[in-house]
């Protein structure tokens, strides 16, 4: 046998693999780096502001073009000026409180109805076929056809109310709590069993903090459906027992035919209903997704 | 070094030198769905593990060698036959980490110290004394889709090292991985095994991997998963995956698992 070929032999001996391992970590580790806060402005802030520039501008151009007359399409400035007026007479935020305060204490007491249900149709099969299918269905209709059964049983009042944003709400957040347990990868679950997390202590370790994601959906779906359902109680029921929300008040200004009132309250809805999702949920969920590595940037 | 795990009497592990055996299965059987409706996953495996021993077991895609780790897991049980784990539920390590990403490294392995009963006081020291174990001090924050494929196995394996079983189960832990990172985990495996006397049954397709890891190869048919041939391995430890004593027995085990596959052509 040749030298050259006894050199190629390797032999068993130790080799420091520690310090090819460090090497190897230090190569592959990921500095996770944050978005620069003009980066943000940019490219998240600034286009939507444009947007609604754009529509006050063109709203502005109609206007001015005197496509219609000032009654059926006041100027914002108009628009503008119906807020200062609440704002004087010191009503605006007691409506909207009226309606947040509302919304808000229906949503968590629909979250308080809706988690044991989903958790209950995503873990026990019967209840699953029997249950499933209604909740589905409940969540396609509209929950304002619940408002004439919810006025008969309950009277025009505040119980009516919470009845309709329950009925909207509870569906959803079910609805997500069963796909986030369904979106649970079966690799967790068995890892979970051989680490002895079986049953209850499953449950809590295992399954709800990875169905986390889909939940935290739910809830801010959930929320949507509570605040539309609201809205549109607000309007149909009328008595002195609920005060003035923001659906009445938009219900109050289209009797007095003032249009201008009629468009604040369209805006004042809508503001409200983006602002809780933004300064809520979304916060809550980005958080969540992105200590998973789940949020991608897209750039 | 000592077992540095303080876990309650009756925790896994314990007695596990006195007894002759850390795994025994005897006439394993093991048949998806009705009894005789389908071809038997595993015919009749007997297989002894000794405490501290290191095990691999070998074959082709088919032979049920993962079937298997999952039943000695417990993962599921056998259509008959019995097996053994006198220490109790083995911990069990998987091709993917399955680590959870909303928990830290660190957290990970408190929560699996955690279900192993570990008391709350103990569990953050002995977390970052499993994470120095496996050269990853100071990761203790880091999330799991910080680290590379290399480190979240090492995470994985400390925190199947915090259940406290003395008997390590591994389905194909690097087949994953690059094969310089493979390499550097089998130097870690290899040590850790020695320095906590653990008994490792590790399941694999890669022949080379199988020899420079075991003491004992076991080699599995396929199609019914049988036991088909066994070999020692004296070379001394550590071994390298490129070095002659594992080349020759690697080219000799290459031709067995050949055979065994041939056997499947349809004539």
């Amino acid at each position: 046998m040749s030298s050259t070929d006894t050199a190629a032999r390797v032999q068993d001996q130790p080799v420091d693999s520690a310090s090819v391992e460090a090497g190897l970590d230090a190569l592959e580790t990921v500095h996770a780096q944050r978005t620069p806060a003009s980066v943000i402005l940019r490219q998240k802030v600034l286009p939507p502001v444009l947007g609604i520039v754009l529509v006050l501008a063109l709203w502005q151009l109609a206007y001015s073009l005197e496509l219609t007359t000032p009654d059926k399409l006041p100027s914002p400035a108009d628009v503008w000026h119906s807020l200062t007026d609440l704002w004087y007479a010191g009503t605006l935020f007691s409506i909207i409180w009226t309606s947040v305060w509302r919304g808000l204490s229906g949503f968590a007491l629909a979250v308080v109805i809706g988690t044991p249900i989903g958790l209950l149709v995503s873990q026990v099969k019967p209840v699953r076929a029997a249950v499933g299918p209604v909740l589905s269905g409940l969540q396609a209709l509209p929950s304002v056809a619940w408002v004439p059964a919810g006025v008969i049983w309950l009277g025009i009042n505040n119980s009516a109310m919470y009845a309709v944003i329950l009925l909207g709400a509870v569906p959803s957040i079910a609805n997500g709590l069963i796909a986030g347990v369904d979106q649970v990868p079966p690799l967790f679950l068995r890892a979970g069993k051989t680490l002895g997390a079986t049953g209850l202590r499953g449950a809590r370790h295992i399954l709800l903090p990875a169905a986390l994601p889909g939940y935290l959906a739910g809830l801010k779906q959930g929320w949507a459906f509570s605040w539309r359902s609201l809205m549109a109680a607000e309007l149909i029921a009328a008595s002195p027992d609920l005060g003035v929300g923001l659906g009445r008040y938009l219900e109050n200004q289209r009797e007095f035919s003032d249009m201008s009132g009629v468009l604040l309250g369209i805006i004042l809805i809508l503001f409200v209903g983006v602002a809780i999702d933004l300064l809520v949920f979304s916060p809550i969920e980005r958080r969540v997704l992105r200590s998973r590595g789940l949020l991608v940037t897209s750039r | 070094m000592t077992t540095a795990l303080t876990t309650s009497p009756d925790a896994p592990g314990v007695g596990r030198a006195d007894g002759e055996y850390a795994v025994r299965l005897s006439h394993v059987h093991k048949t998806f769905g009705r009894p005789g409706s389908s071809a038997p996953v595993l015919e009749d495996i007997n297989l002894t593990v000794a405490p501290g021993e290191f095990t691999t077991l070998l074959g082709a895609s088919g032979c049920g060698k993962s079937t298997l780790l999952n039943l000695v897991a417990g993962l599921d049980q056998p259509t008959s036959g019995t097996i053994e784990v006198p220490g109790g539920r083995p911990a069990l390590m998987f091709q993917d980490h399955a680590l959870f990403p909303w928990l830290t490294a660190g957290k990970n392995i408190e929560l699996a110290l955690r279900l192993a009963g570990v008391g709350k006081a103990e569990r953050e020291t002995e977390a970052e004394r499993l994470l120095e174990l496996v050269r990853l001090g100071g990761s203790y924050k880091k999330r799991v889709h910080e680290l590379s494929g290399g480190m979240r196995q090492r995470v994985a394996l400390a925190r199947s090292l915090a259940q406290g079983s003395n008997v390590l189960l591994m389905d194909e832990p690097f087949a994953a991985l690059d094969a310089i990172t493979r390499d550097v985990l089998h130097d870690e495996i290899t040590r850790i095994w020695a320095e906590r006397k653990l008994t490792v049954l590790f399941v694999t397709h890669n022949v080379r991997e199988a020899v420079r890891l075991a003491q004992r190869v076991v080699l599995l048919s396929s199609r019914p998963g049988r036991i088909a041939r066994e070999w020692r391995i004296d070379l001394p430890q550590p071994r390298r995956i490129e070095s002659a004593g594992v080349a020759d027995l690697s080219v000799e085990i290459t031709e067995e698992l050949r055979g065994e596959i041939r056997r499947h052509v349809q004539h």
